[in-house]
């Protein structure tokens, strides 16, 4: 079964007086537990399309599917409770709540979701120890380094175990060496959970990881191949 | 509950992100609530005096009359004094004293000079726990008792008539049958009074000597009864109402005193409208103090709205800000107010404007009053208002579409 569907999917923007397509009639299907990099450059689409499977903005026309459910005519609260419940999140900057202690930002999510606080801190604590933040869980994110940061919000986003993840620019402010450990978290987790990841990005490095390349231009996907992943 | 708990953190925590903004805020909220509940206590405890002083004047509480007696106060609207029934009602817990009293229309004349006055006859131990006189004698002595053939008069009429203590001077006025009748008494007391006119207006002689000098047998013109609070006198009128029956009326303070009780009504006003518009003041500093919140946070919001967290729980977050922000402002500013009154119990003294206040019927020390009901309504204005007022900020928070929000440089 696919994790994402999506059919004919159509978005122009409105610039002043100029409409720009942002999605020019996509068609994809993301196998489940693939692990999916867009690659496009500036202005291509691929946080566009990212941006539309994740619920955060709505075709101007086509379907969006993410398992059997067809998400681009649901409603705004609809929306935020498929975020809530099925996909995790990983931005490019501003990931975290800065007067959370990264515990709490990773146990932000559950604690919308209703989890009990003793479960939830436990799962926290698991998932902090797994992409090596062990003992941190009390600093603010101001009291972190970048990497620390993406990976506090790497570890909200798979702890509730959604069906995937959706990760734009994730390594853009990070240097090479914690860029490479991040994608390997990724595709560690990948692995262990069958997490399907999707991951915009413009950084060869990081689509070294993947083994499936999208490749976008101006809205269109233009290559869509599968590679031997690093 | 878990929701509210997140909510409540997010709000408690953001609060304090910007210290020195916080604390300005709530030193402005502080202060204005000060504002609100000490000018509110002042203007409370100056109207409080003026109803103490008015109704020691002579009405009492609650007053007895004939039906016609307030539309014609002559000797002929007079009634027999209390019967044991109402004798009852008076000796009860809810009165503190009673008197009763003829009070006719007469003329006073000295070697000098002649005035229409209201004379008064009264006992003088009825009079002790209810009004002004036994206190005001400026010169002589107060009377010794009903039977008492001196009269007391004002300071300003001592004056006007050009007479003084223990000269006679001669009163006149009407029996029943509309004959007149006179009587020469002596001096024994000159009464000050707060308010001036009191002084030209009124005069005092024993109860029965009056009523002998008007033939009028044991009957009076009022009973006046003196309650436990002018707050609260209607169930007082009630209980001796049914007691005096149809053939009387039976009249509050605030029936008898008209300015008393309109002067109450408008500070009433007045106090609500001051702690409105201290509201309003303050409420801009509120509202400036979430937009910025608002602003500096709108990638946040757009965060947690991509994150799933309902626009309702932003709108909440916003709104607990606001509301502990109140709460704090508010228990400081009560509590300054509190010791503030509390320290300015013994009075303020403003004799420096003390012929202004006399015409307002108010003393020359203030003595701040601060009611329950006042406090509580300023805290429910502030509360109620600063609810509102932080809709607009925190409902402009809830409606970022998250994509944008996030986005926004």
């Amino acid at each position: 079964m696919s994790a994402v569907r999506c059919v004919d999917v159509c978005k122009i923007y409105r610039q002043g007086e100029v409409d720009i397509c942002g999605l020019d009639h996509v068609n994809i299907e993301i196998e489940a537990g693939g692990f999916v990099c867009l690659s496009a450059p500036s202005g291509g689409g691929k946080t566009t399309l990212l941006n539309a499977i994740g619920g955060l903005d709505r075709p101007d026309s086509g379907e969006i599917w993410i398992g059997d459910r067809r998400i681009d005519n649901l409603g705004k609260s609809d929306l935020a409770d498929l975020r809530l419940r099925r996909i995790g999140f990983v931005f490019q900057a501003y990931n975290l709540i800065p007067v959370l202690t990264a515990r709490e930002n990773v146990e932000f999510v559950m604690q919308v979701q209703g989890v009990p606080a003793s479960e939830r801190r436990q799962q926290a604590l698991e998932i902090l120890q797994e992409v090596g933040l062990a003992g941190l869980g009390d600093r603010r994110p101001a009291q972190m380094s970048g990497g620390q940061q993406q990976r506090v919000a790497v570890a909200r986003a798979i702890v509730s175990r959604p069906e995937m993840v959706l990760a734009d620019e994730p390594t853009a402010n990070l240097d090479s060496h914690t860029a490479d450990q991040l994608m390997e978290l990724f595709v560690a987790l990948n692995r262990q959970h069958n997490t399907t990841f999707i991951i915009a990005t413009h950084d060869q490095r990081v689509m070294r990881y993947a083994r499936r390349l999208i490749r976008m231009l101006d809205g269109r996907i233009v290559e869509d191949s599968l590679q031997n992943a690093a | 509950m878990r929701i509210a708990a997140i909510v409540c953190t997010l709000a408690w925590r953001n609060l304090w992100r910007n210290h020195r903004r916080t604390l300005i805020m709530l030193a402005a909220i502080a202060v204005g609530v000060w504002a609100m509940l000490f000018m509110t206590a002042l203007m409370r405890g100056m109207v409080n005096e003026m109803v103490r002083d008015g109704i020691r004047a002579l009405p009492g509480h609650v007053q007895i009359h004939h039906p016609g007696f307030r539309d014609d106060p002559s000797v002929d609207k007079l009634m027999p004094p209390p019967a044991a029934d109402l004798l009852v009602v008076l000796g009860g817990e809810d009165v503190v004293a009673w008197a009763s009293r003829v009070k006719v229309p007469a003329v006073i004349t000295s070697e000098r000079d002649s005035r229409g006055v209201t004379l008064i006859g009264i006992a003088p131990d009825e009079e002790r726990g209810l009004s002004f006189l036994a206190d005001a004698i400026a010169e002589g002595r107060f009377l010794d008792s009903v039977d008492d053939t001196g009269i007391i008069v004002g300071r300003k009429m001592v004056d006007n008539l050009e007479t003084r203590l223990g000269k006679r001077i001669v009163v006149m006025s009407q029996d029943p049958d509309n004959e007149i009748v006179d009587r020469g008494f002596r001096i024994v007391g000159i009464f000050e009074a707060s308010i001036a006119s009191y002084e030209e207006q009124m005069i005092f002689s024993g109860r029965g000597t009056v009523q002998r000098m008007l033939r009028i047998d044991d009957q009076v013109s009022e009973i006046a009864i003196l309650g436990e609070d002018y707050r609260a006198v209607d169930s007082l009128r009630d209980a001796i109402a049914a007691i005096a029956g149809e053939g009387r009326a039976v009249q509050p303070w605030y029936t008898l005193n008209k300015y008393l009780s309109t002067m109450l009504g408008v500070m009433d006003g007045f106090v609500l409208i001051w702690m409105i518009v201290v509201f309003l003041a303050l409420s801009f500093g509120l509202v400036n103090t979430l937009v910025m919140a608002v602003f500096e946070r709108i990638r946040e919001i757009g965060l947690m709205l991509a994150l799933g967290m309902k626009p309702v729980m932003i709108l909440g977050q916003f709104v607990v800000e606001s509301l502990c922000l109140l709460v704090m402002g508010l228990v400081s500013g009560n509590l300054l107010a509190i010791a503030t009154i509390a320290t300015l119990s013994s009075g303020i003294d403003v004799s420096v404007v003390a012929e202004g206040m006399e015409m307002f019927g108010a003393g020359s020390v203030l003595h701040p009053e601060l009611t329950l009901t006042d406090v509580i309504r300023a805290n429910v204005i502030v509360i109620g208002l600063g609810f509102l007022a932080s809709l607009a900020p925190a409902w402009r928070a809830s409606r970022y579409q998250p994509i944008e929000a996030i986005t926004r440089v």
